[in-house]
C-alpha cells in the first residue's frame, strides 16, 4: 500500500508524535478518571532488603539522566552558539555526567529489578506492566550505556548535534526530521525507540508518580505550615471574632453545674 | 482565638476486658479487604508488652511524632520538610510488614475436600501475601495477649522506663492491663504534616483525620510519622489507609463501630471545643511533663458564655455548642481529671483518652488496711505501678495520674457508703477535691454507663456542606474511586481483574 514507507520513517517522524499524544492524553484521562490508581506503587512495606539501597542508586542516576537528557537535547542550538559552548565540550560534559550517572541507576535498577523477579513476596504482588516496565528501563539504560561506545568515536559532537536537531525538529512540527536520524548507529536508533515505547507506556504503568513526585517538593515546600484543615462548607468560614461579649439577656445558660469545676491541684487524701 | 469543635474520645481502661470485639467488628466493616489484611484499625494490646506493631512505643527507633528543636522549633521527627523529601526513594523509619505480622490464612477448604487419609486432615496456614505455605507463624496482631511470651521481651516495653522493671518478672508481682488503640484524631497530627502530597487532612467541622485516597501517592511517609502507627499502607492499593472514626456514622450522630459494640461499655465520644490557634504553643511546650496542661490549656469550657457566644459567631452549629455542654470527654478529662492523653510527649495533641485502671493492692498488709470507713490505700501500693501508668499517659508525671487513680477509688468508697451504709460521705469526697454531687455524676457517667451518657454526638449540618440536589442518585459512600467498589473488573490503568466475589444464594 506504501511502497515507499520507510520504517525509519515510521519511528522517528510519526512514532515520537504518537508517543507524546498518548503520554499527554492518557495521563489526563488517567488522572481525570482514575486517580485513585495514580501512585507510585511502593512496595517498601513487604520487603525492605534490597530497596533501600537499589532505589535510591536507581532514582538518583535516572533523575540526573532525565534531566540530562531534556536539558542536552532540547536546548536550542542557537543559544549555545550565542553562548559560545562549543559542541565537543558539551559532548565530553555528557558523557562525564550521563556516563557514571547511567551505571549507578543501572545498578539500583539490576538490584530492583532482581528483588522483583527473585522475592516471593514482590513477585506474588507485581502486576505484569511493573515487570515489563523495569525490564524496559533496565534494557534501556544498557543500551544507553553501549552507545557511550559509538560517542566516544567522535567526540567533535557532531552525532550529538544530529540528535538535537531531531528532538529540535520533532516539537517544530518539522516533517522531514526523521531523515536527520536515518544514518546513526542502530545502538542509538534503540535507544530511541526504546524511549519512545517507554514514553507511551507511561500512562499505563507506575510511571505516572514521577509527575507527582517532580509536583511534591513544590507542593511540600510551599504549604503554609505543616498541617492542612478541609472544611467542607459551601460558605466561607467567618473571619475570626476574638472573645465576643454575650449581649445582654442573649446567649444560651449555661447548664446547670452542681460545682465548679475543680481544679488539678486539690487536695489528695 | 478560632474556635472549632472535634469529638473526642474516652476509653475508660478500669472496664476493658479485652475481649477484642472492637477489633474484630471494625475489621469486618473496614480492613477485611486484600492490601490490609495485617491492618488493625483498631486493635488491642496487654500490657506491659511490646505491642503491635512490635515495639511501637519507641521513637528512638521509630522516629514518629514531633520533637522540639535546638533552635525551640517544632517539627516532625524524622525530619524538616527537606529532610522528609530526601527520604522519599527508601523510606529508613518505615516498619516491614513483619515488624505487624504476615498476615495468614488456614486451608479450611482442605478440611472438606481432602482425599481419605491415614491422617485427620489439618487446616495449615497460608500466608495471604504470597499464598505459600508458612510453616510456623511467628508473630500476630495479638501476639502478647495475657502476657504470652517471656517477660524479658515483653519487658522491653517503653513505659517500663525509670522502674526497677526485674521484680515485675515474678510471678507474685506480675500485673496486666489492656490497652485498646485506634487512630488518635490528633489536634497537631504528624501524618498529615508528613505528607508531601497533602493528601491528610483534619475536617474543620468534626476534627477527624483523613486520607484522601485520590491523592494519596503511596510515599508513605504518614506511616512513620504517626507515632502510634496507626496509619497503615495498603500493598495492594498502593495507598494509605487509617481508621475514620467511623465518621459516616458519626456525621449521623451514631457513636463508632468500635465504641457501639464495646461490651464493657468503656467508650465514649463527645464534643470538645477548642482553640485551633493555640495548638502550636501547646504543642511546643519546653519541658515534656508540661504537655498534658498545656493540652488542657486549649480546650475552651463551653458552659462559659463568653466562650459559646464566640464559638457560635465562629460558625459552630448551636446543636453542637450543647453537646459540647453536655459532653462526657469534657467531663472525664476537664472536670473531674480523670482521663489522659495517651504519649502526650509525641506532641501530637491526641485525642483519644485514656481512664487510668485502678488494680488490686500490692501489699497484703496495706489490703488489710482498708477498713469500711472509706479510708483510702495509697494508689503508689496498686498493683500496676503508678509510673508506668504515668509513663503511658502523662509523660512520666506520676502526680494528675495518682489524682486519678485516687479519685476513681474515692468514688467506689463513696458508692459503697450511700448503698451499702446508706451515708452521704462528703469526707470522702472532700478528700479528693471533689463534691459528692460531682462523684454521682462520676457514677453515673463512668460506672452506669448508659447509651446516652456515652455517645453525645451531634449530627453533622449537611445544609452547610452539599446541594441534596446534586446527590439525588448517587452512589454513597465506596472505598474506591467514586462509584467503583474499590476493584475494578477491567482497568487500563494497572489494577488487577479480579472478580468481586458477591455472597450467593444457598442452593
Amino acid at each position: 500500500m506504501f511502497p515507499n514507507l520507510d520504517i525509519d520513517f515510521v519511528i522517528f517522524g510519526i512514532m515520537p508524535y504518537m508517543a507524546l499524544t498518548v503520554l499527554v492524553v492518557g495521563s489526563i484521562a488517567r488522572y481525570e478518571r482514575d486517580p485513585f490508581t495514580w501512585k507510585s506503587s511502593s512496595s517498601q512495606l513487604l520487603r525492605r532488603k534490597q530497596l533501600v539501597w537499589g532505589s535510591i542508586l536507581f532514582h538518583v542516576g535516572i533523575i540526573v539522566i532525565f534531566f540530562g537528557h531534556v536539558v542536552g537535547l532540547f536546548t536550542p542550538i542557537r543559544v549555545l552558539d550565542a553562548v559560545g559552548i562549543p559542541y565537543w565540550f558539551k559532548q565530553w560534559l555528557a558523557v562525564l555526567i550521563g556516563g557514571p550517572a547511567g551505571v549507578v541507576s543501572l545498578i539500583g535498577a539490576t538490584m530492583l529489578l532482581h528483588r522483583r523477579l527473585v522475592d516471593p513476596r514482590i513477585r506474588a504482588t507485581s502486576s505484569w506492566a511493573d515487570i515489563v516496565i523495569l525490564v524496559l528501563i533496565w534494557a534501556q539504560l544498557i543500551i544507553g550505556l553501549f552507545t557511550i561506545t559509538q560517542t566516544i568515536q567522535h567526540l567533535d559532537g557532531a552525532e550529538m548535534v544530529r540528535f538535537m536537531t531531531w528532538s529540535q525538529s520533532i516539537v517544530a512540527w518539522n516533517i522531514n526530521a526523521w531523515t536527520d536520524v536515518v544514518d546513526v548507529h542502530w545502538l542509538y536508533k534503540l535507544h530511541i525507540f526504546l524511549g519512545l515505547l517507554i514514553t507511551m507506556m507511561f500512562p499505563f504503568t507506575r510511571l505516572v508518580h514521577m509527575v507527582s513526585g517532580f509536583a511534591a517538593p513544590f507542593r511540600y515546600l510551599l504549604r503554609s505550615g505543616y498541617q492542612i484543615v478541609r472544611s467542607r462548607r459551601s460558605r466561607a468560614l467567618p473571619k475570626r471574632s476574638g472573645p465576643v461579649a454575650v449581649a445582654p439577656g442573649g446567649g444560651v445558660p449555661p447548664r446547670a453545674v452542681s460545682q465548679p469545676p475543680s481544679t488539678n491541684a486539690g487536695p489528695i487524701g | 482565638m478560632r474556635i472549632r469543635a472535634q469529638i473526642g474520645m474516652v476509653l475508660n481502661l478500669d472496664k476493658c476486658i479485652g475481649c477484642h470485639t472492637c477489633s474484630v467488628t471494625c475489621k469486618n466493616v473496614w480492613t477485611s479487604r486484600d492490601g490490609v489484611e495485617y491492618a488493625w484499625f483498631n486493635n488491642v494490646e496487654t500490657k506491659p508488652g511490646t505491642g503491635y506493631p512490635t515495639d511501637w512505643e519507641n521513637q528512638e527507633r521509630w522516629n514518629g511524632g514531633w520533637e522540639r528543636t535546638g533552635a525551640g522549633k517544632l517539627q516532625p521527627k524524622q525530619g524538616s520538610k527537606w529532610r522528609i523529601l530526601a527520604n522519599i526513594f527508601a523510606n529508613p523509619d518505615l516498619p516491614e510488614i513483619d515488624d505487624y505480622y504476615e498476615p495468614f490464612d488456614f486451608d479450611y477448604d482442605h478440611l472438606k475436600s481432602a482425599p481419605e487419609m491415614e491422617a485427620f486432615p489439618t487446616a495449615r496456614p497460608r500466608s495471604k501475601i504470597t499464598g505459600e505455605r508458612i510453616e510456623k507463624i511467628e508473630k500476630g496482631p495479638n501476639w502478647e495477649e495475657i502476657l504470652g511470651g517471656e517477660f524479658s521481651k515483653r519487658s522491653q516495653d517503653y513505659n517500663f522506663e525509670g522502674i526497677q522493671k526485674q521484680i515485675y518478672g515474678e510471678y507474685e508481682n506480675t500485673f496486666m492491663m489492656y490497652l485498646p488503640r485506634l487512630c488518635e484524631h490528633c489536634l497537631n497530627p504528624t501524618c498529615a504534616a508528613s505528607c508531601p502530597s497533602g493528601a491528610i487532612y483534619k475536617r474543620e467541622e468534626d476534627g477527624i483525620v483523613l486520607i484522601d485516597q485520590e491523592k494519596c501517592r503511596g510515599w508513605r511517609m504518614c506511616v512513620s510519622g504517626c507515632p502510634y502507627k496507626k496509619v497503615y499502607y495498603n500493598w495492594s492499593t498502593g495507598k494509605s489507609e487509617k481508621c475514620t472514626l467511623c465518621y459516616p456514622r458519626i456525621e449521623s450522630g451514631n457513636p463508632t463501630v468500635c465504641s457501639e459494640t464495646c461490651v464493657g461499655r468503656i467508650r465514649y465520644l463527645g464534643v470538645m471545643l477548642y482553640d485551633a490557634d493555640r495548638i502550636e504553643e501547646a504543642a511546643n511546650a519546653a519541658d515534656k511533663t508540661d504537655l498534658y496542661d498545656a493540652q488542657l490549656g486549649v480546650f475552651l469550657d463551653p458552659n462559659d458564655p463568653v466562650i459559646a457566644e464566640t464559638a457560635r459567631a465562629d460558625g459552630i452549629p448551636e446543636d453542637w455548642i450543647r453537646a459540647a455542654q453536655q459532653s462526657p470527654i469534657w467531663k472525664m478529662a476537664m472536670e473531674w481529671k480523670v482521663a489522659f492523653p495517651l504519649h502526650p510527649e509525641y506532641r501530637t495533641l491526641p485525642m483519644v483518652w485514656y481512664i487510668p485502671p485502678l488494680s488490686p493492692i500490692q501489699n497484703a498488709a496495706e489490703a488489710g488496711a482498708i477498713g469500711m470507713d472509706g479510708a483510702m490505700p495509697d494508689v503508689r501500693n496498686l498493683r500496676i505501678p503508678l509510673r508506668y501508668l504515668a509513663n503511658m499517659l502523662t509523660a512520666g508525671d506520676e502526680a494528675p495520674v495518682a489524682q486519678a487513680l485516687e479519685r476513681m477509688l474515692a468514688m467506689r468508697a463513696y458508692m459503697r457508703a450511700k448503698t451499702v451504709e446508706g451515708v452521704r460521705d462528703e469526707a470522702i469526697a472532700a478528700r479528693v477535691g471533689l463534691s459528692g454531687r460531682t462523684i454521682e455524676d462520676m457514677y453515673k457517667i463512668m460506672a452506669l454507663a448508659d447509651y446516652e451518657d456515652r455517645f453525645v454526638i451531634p449530627t453533622t449540618h449537611r445544609e452547610h456542606v452539599e446541594e441534596a440536589y446534586d446527590l439525588r442518585g448517587g452512589c454513597g459512600f465506596t472505598d474506591g474511586n467514586a462509584c467503583s467498589t474499590g476493584i475494578s473488573g477491567t482497568s487500563l490503568f494497572g489494577s488487577k481483574k479480579k472478580p468481586l466475589k458477591m455472597p450467593t444464594e444457598a442452593q
